[in-house]
């Protein structure tokens, strides 16, 4: 019998021939992940185990994107706490200050993750690197101390679902809505401590930047990981920033799968998550007209420069954003900020009456820069929209694609791309 | 290994409970185990640390600890004083780190569907066998793996490999 990718990067990584759902297993990883947040404690518990030294220097990133530039005194503690660790222990991938975007948007841009990884992450959208063709995965910062100590961790072998992508995608539908409306049909539990493979023809017509968002929000349908098998278009975009050699693994044709799925994305119009469940969904085009304060553009799910065009050209359109909306615009990395700066997209937002943000993951998690107030209502291109997320327990996040977004933020209401 | 025992008075919430319920994104500039506590289930249950004993036991339905991968949710638990969590199933990464920092937790749709809201309720997390001392009725669940009762008593997974 044959093996899923997931199956194939595992076995490569614990000395192998196979390995099968259900086992478990204690790879080596190549790269471990923590940010600002769950860095300090991961730290802290790598001292609890003896080690004097890292396992390796080079495979260890520290990011510091959540609460930066430093929120208050606490966070600016804990920044410090990781910063003097990565200079003791010469931690080749650190970053902070005018270095850091969102973790998420970061490596892969800097091909610091690469095809046929096995990485780990103290954040749950680790997820998103299974875009590459890699196998990845949100864990906790013990899992990641324990990692930074001895080169491995402990993971049972996932069931893979198979999501076959089939069809044309409608206008203005994105990676984002295909993953929306997944987790609409299979809901927040559908692929709990499974591997989610996205694969069928459709595939082959996806931007990097959607195949990122896809893979990203696996886990807000519980998944282990999301991964896509790596191609010419993975090819294109990782060759000139790899800084490993890498590999393209391709599940079996006769590989076991726990179930498969055709999604015909044709069916799909742009999404909304109403709150408070990314699984609340509905076409954006069928929502009573709902009125709202706050536009979030950015995070490791859609701050990248293809993002920001779409915005941009729709914002461009409507001239200024509605005076009754605050539009924060957070590119997620400094080079997709350049980038967008070079292309006249700032210019664009600026004149609109946006507001622009250093790269950080700020209001997403409900941070900082752009916190809500009770009874307050954002439509964010972020990932999560649970009770309390983006600030006060009575105010509401609705997740959408930057399209939906920025339309939204001109008409001072959930609204379509169609409406401008 | 003797039996470990735990007993407390139940806190019971529906499905889909997350991490930023648990413990709210704005309280995460700290990695204090008291501080954390002292806001635990703040934004699904203002009062819950007002209400809470110690060797209490939290009763939660589907995707419990869903969300973001914060270790510091089930730290907030534990240091609340919370001796186990028990659930028709968990959220993946929580259920890591619940064993990585030593809080027990078990899946019993059995007991979930029983247990009533302020029920007194003893664990035999060797035997995983769950009694309801207020209905008197007995359920069952896995018994709890000795390597993760050795996390436990080693006070996590790094003291636990320090240790071997």
């Amino acid at each position: 019998m044959g093996s899923t990718i997931t199956e194939k990067i595992l076995a490569a990584h614990c000395g192998k021939k196979v390995v099968e759902a259900g086992e478990f297993i204690e790879p080596k990883v190549d790269i471990a992940l923590s940010n600002d947040v769950t860095g300090p404690l991961a730290i802290k518990e790598f001292r609890k185990s003896g080690v004097k030294k890292v396992f390796d220097k080079n495979k260890i990133a520290l990011v510091m994107d959540h609460f930066t530039p430093n929120k208050d005194i606490l966070s600016a503690e804990h920044v410090k706490f990781v910063r003097e660790f990565a200079k003791e222990q010469k931690i080749k991938h650190y970053y902070e200050g005018g270095n850091v975007g969102v973790e998420h948007a970061l490596l892969p841009e800097k091909g610091i993750v690469v095809p046929g990884d096995v990485i780990i992450g103290a954040d749950s959208h680790t997820c998103t690197y299974g875009a590459l063709g890699a196998f990845s995965t949100g864990v906790g910062s013990t899992d990641v101390a324990a990692a930074m100590a001895t080169g491995k961790v402990w993971f049972k072998v996932p069931q893979s679902i198979k999501f076959v992508l089939t069809g044309k995608l409608n206008k203005w539908v994105s990676g984002k809505d295909i993953i929306l409306y997944i987790i609409g049909l299979i809901g927040v539990d559908g692929a709990l401590y499974q591997a989610m493979e996205f694969t069928g023809p459709l595939c082959k017509k996806l931007t990097m930047a959607d195949r990122f968002t896809i893979a990203n929000m696996a886990i807000e349908a519980g998944g282990k990981s999301g991964i896509f098998t790596p191609d010419e278009i993975t090819e294109k975009y990782i060759a000139k920033r790899a800084q490993r050699k890498y590999k393209f693994y391709t599940s079996d044709k006769d590989a076991k799968y726990h179930k498969t799925l055709e999604i015909d994305c044709s069916k799909i119009y742009p999404q909304v998550s109403l709150p408070f469940l990314p699984s609340n969904t509905k076409a954006a085009k069928d929502v009573k007209k709902t009125y709202i304060d706050q536009v979030v553009i950015g995070s490791c799910t859609n701050g990248r420069i293809e993002d920001l065009r779409v915005a941009a050209a729709i914002i461009k359109k409507g001239k200024k954003v509605n005076p009754n909306v605050r539009t924060l615009i957070i590119p997620a990395t400094p080079d997709v900020f350049s980038q967008a700066l070079a292309e006249g997209l700032m210019k664009i937002f600026m004149d609109a009456g946006c507001i622009i943000s250093a790269p950080t993951c700020g209001p997403c998690l409900g941070g900082h820069m752009g916190i809500l107030a009770a009874g307050e209502r954002c439509v964010a291109t972020t990932n999560r929209n649970f009770t309390g997320r983006m600030g006060h327990t009575k105010s509401e996040v609705i997740l959408s694609n930057p399209a939906v977004a920025a339309a939204s933020a001109i008409k001072g209401y959930i609204a379509t791309p169609d409406e401008i | 290994m003797s039996d470990m025992i735990l007993k407390g008075k139940v806190h019971k919430y529906g499905s889909n409970v997350n991490t930023d319920e648990i413990i709210p994104a704005r309280y995460l500039n700290t990695t204090d185990p008291d501080t954390l506590a002292k806001y635990c289930m703040e934004d699904i249950d203002k009062d819950f640390v007002k209400r809470v004993k110690k060797g209490d036991i939290i009763v939660a339905e589907n995707n419990f600890g869903c969300g973001s991968s914060r270790e510091h949710a089930p730290i907030a638990i534990k240091a609340a004083g919370v001796s186990a969590v028990i659930a028709n199933s968990f959220a993946r990464i929580f259920f890591r780190n619940s064993i990585n920092i030593g809080l027990p937790i078990l899946e019993s749709p059995e007991a979930v569907k029983a247990i009533k809201n302020g029920d007194t309720v003893e664990i035999n997390l060797n035997k995983g066998i769950i009694k309801n001392l207020t209905k008197k009725e007995e359920y069952k669940s896995q018994p709890f793996p000795e390597f993760m009762q050795k996390i436990i008593k080693a006070g996590g997974l790094l003291g636990y490999i320090k240790d071997n």
